[in-house]
């Protein structure tokens, strides 16, 4: 029988191999045949390999002045010209992708951390914590964000780190809602019920059951998210309260632009094409990614 | 009879109906109301009744998955409604559930192996290796091959889900297994092999059952005694065969006769039942079944009848008798 069982250990190690696949994979192969998400991933790498090569790829500094070439148009020297300090606009708007994508991606982060810690609680524990909680959401939600983002950075002081804190604070709401919602049909689950009966405890409930089962939309939302997320960031840096100059924020670009318009458009469009195409990567993936995961959310 | 296992006196349970804008209690669903029995080690011990009637809430109270309203649940000698948490998580481990729905009760994002798995770490027996070796023995146990254990539960079907879910339930060898309509989801075919191998598994491992279900058929075939449960309380409980071959309770006879016979040429009295299954938010006064039984009298609407042992271990609330 040992014999036996041995002779056929290889034969499982194939099947293994072929036959095991867990939701994740499946994800994953449903998001490969959509080509329009693969597109958006595509564009996603490409900024997140631009801002990690930033230094290599740049062909000057982002803070390199020369105020002989101010305003010069896109030439073969300055592919995408210079700004009012002759700046190369090239090199600050990769440079500017170290920033959009470290402001999105952190602040989303954040508010997913605290928004699931906040959602898990209120929905599991439901009664008066949920009450609270709930209350609190609807009251952030009840500020318009931007408005909320500027009172957070008013108060905090301007500058990139706080815009993101901002970001970060005015979003949580959204993931607390996303993530109770789903605790609460997840609680419902025979699963969850097997899972007590089996005699388990409510934290190991909630972190290896309903946590995992809630994933799927966080990661859809924090796409999404992260695509609205740079958006702010640039509104902030447009309004003066996100990233301080010199820094090369795509926002603050924008901003820094508008007394140029006429004479060098070239100032405001590349820095808006890089924010629209990252925004547009992040959407695409995002709506990609809940095609792939979480079919349930289509409409 | 062996000695009992469990023993259940008087268990109640009133779910609260709320209403208002500040969610006063308005009213009451009394889903169990003063249900009493006894298991006996070895045996199967039959629940039928139709939707609703609170037989799946009473297996879900004995573990105490559902908090009791009232009652006592003496389980190997332990009162287990008193229980604090601690206690009650161990002791879990002798009392286990096999769910209805298999394709609900798998956690979708783990494998089996570690569905399986889980009950021992939960309790903390056994080493990994031994943990893993016990899986993959207990897969062969329930008809299973070893190489199941790296998939999904979404790559089975629903028989092989049910004996997962079999599986998962006597992996920390329990005494005491409720089944809750373990084979209603199943097709036919499949419910044979299921209850078969439930039979098996029963004799090899000494089991006890207390086996939920609406189908008569399956129950029969199953149970050694059975309850029959209506609108939220015991009305018969009788060994299997006694209680097919002569119900006692108006209600049991209407539900046997009810029971479709594959003969089209037997012709029979059927017993068909006027009206519905009262609100249990308002049961009726008295004897719950008297606004549909045929042989009502005065005191039934007046008096809830008591548990009767009318012949040697055939109970019946019923004023006839």
């Amino acid at each position: 029988m040992a014999e036996l069982a041995r002779n056929q250990t290889p034969m499982h190690t194939v099947q293994e191999k072929t036959e095991s696949a867990s939701l994740w994979k499946e994800g994953w192969r449903r998001f490969r045949k959509n080509k329009i998400a693969l597109i958006g991933l595509g564009i996603v790498v490409f900024f997140i390999l631009l801002a990690i090569f930033a230094p290599l790829l740049a062909p000057y500094d982002f803070k390199d002045q020369n105020l002989a070439e101010r305003l010069q148009p896109p030439s073969s020297k300055h592919l995408f010209g210079t700004d009012d300090f002759g700046r190369d606009i090239f090199s600050r708007v990769i440079y500017g992708a170290r920033i959009s994508l470290w402001v999105g991606f952190f602040s989303v982060l954040g508010s997913v951390i605290a928004g699931s810690l906040l959602g898990i609680i209120a929905g599991y524990y439901g009664r008066w914590i949920d009450g609270i909680i709930s209350r609190l959401f609807d009251i952030m939600l009840a500020f318009p964000s931007i408005l909320l983002a500027i009172g957070i950075v008013a108060v905090l002081g301007p500058s990139l780190q706080n815009a993101l804190i901002a970001i970060a604070v005015i979003n949580i709401p959204n993931f607390g809602r996303l993530i109770r919602s789903r605790v609460l049909s997840i609680k419902q689950e025979e699963y969850i019920m097997a899972a007590k009966a089996i005699g388990m405890s409510d934290t190991r409930i909630l972190f290896h059951h309903i946590l995992p089962n809630s994933m799927a939309p966080i990661i859809v939302q924090g796409t999404l998210a992260i695509a609205t997320a740079i958006i702010e960031a640039a509104a902030l840096g447009f309004l003066g309260l996100g990233a301080q100059p010199p820094n090369p924020e795509w926002g603050k670009m924008l901003a820094d632009s508008k007394d140029f318009l006429t004479q060098a458009p070239w100032t405001m469009i590349f820095p808006g094409l890089a924010i629209m195409l990252t925004v547009l990567g992040f959407n695409l993936m995002g709506d990609g990614l809940r095609d792939a995961l979480d079919p349930r959310m289509k409409s | 009879m062996s000695e009992p296992l469990l023993q259940v006196k008087g268990l109640k349970k009133y779910f609260p109906i709320t209403g208002g804008v500040f969610g006063k209690k308005v009213g009451e669903v009394k889903a169990v109301d003063d249900v009493t029995f006894t298991v006996y080690k070895g045996e199967t011990l039959g629940i039928v009744g139709e939707s609703g009637c609170g037989k799946s809430t009473t297996g879900r109270m004995l573990l105490r998955l559902i908090e009791p309203t009232a009652g006592s649940i003496v389980f190997e000698g332990k009162e287990v409604t008193t229980l604090p948490k601690a206690e009650l998580r161990k002791m879990r481990r002798d009392m286990q559930m096999i769910f209805q729905d298999p394709f609900a009760s798998l956690n979708p994002r783990h494998t089996v192996e570690k569905i399986l798995e889980e009950p021992l770490i939960v309790h903390g027996i056994g080493s990994k290796e031994e943990r893993k070796k016990r899986v993959r023995e207990m897969l062969e146990v329930v008809g299973l091959g070893q190489y199941h254990a790296k998939r999904y539960p979404h790559q089975f079907s629903g028989g092989q889900r049910q004996r997962i879910g079999i599986a998962r339930a006597l992996m920390t060898n329990p005494k005491l297994i409720i089944a809750d309509e373990p084979v209603s989801a199943l097709d036919v075919s499949i419910q044979a092999q299921v209850l078969n191998l439930l039979e098996d598994l029963q004799k090899e491992f000494g089991l006890t059952y207390i086996f939920i279900a609406h189908d008569l058929g399956v129950v029969r075939h199953i149970s050694d005694r059975v309850g029959v449960m209506y609108l939220g309380r015991l009305v018969e409980l009788a060994d299997s065969d006694q209680l097919y071959q002569s119900p006692k309770h108006p209600y049991t006879q209407a539900l046997l006769s009810a029971v479709p016979i594959p003969d089209p040429e037997y012709k029979r009295e059927r017993q068909l039942l006027s009206g519905d299954l009262p609100n249990p938010a308002n049961p009726p006064q008295g004897c719950a079944f008297h606004t549909r039984c045929s042989a009502c009298m005065d005191i039934c609407k007046q008096k809830r009848p008591e548990m009767k042992e009318v012949e040697k271990g055939h109970y019946v609330a019923c004023h006839l008798y």
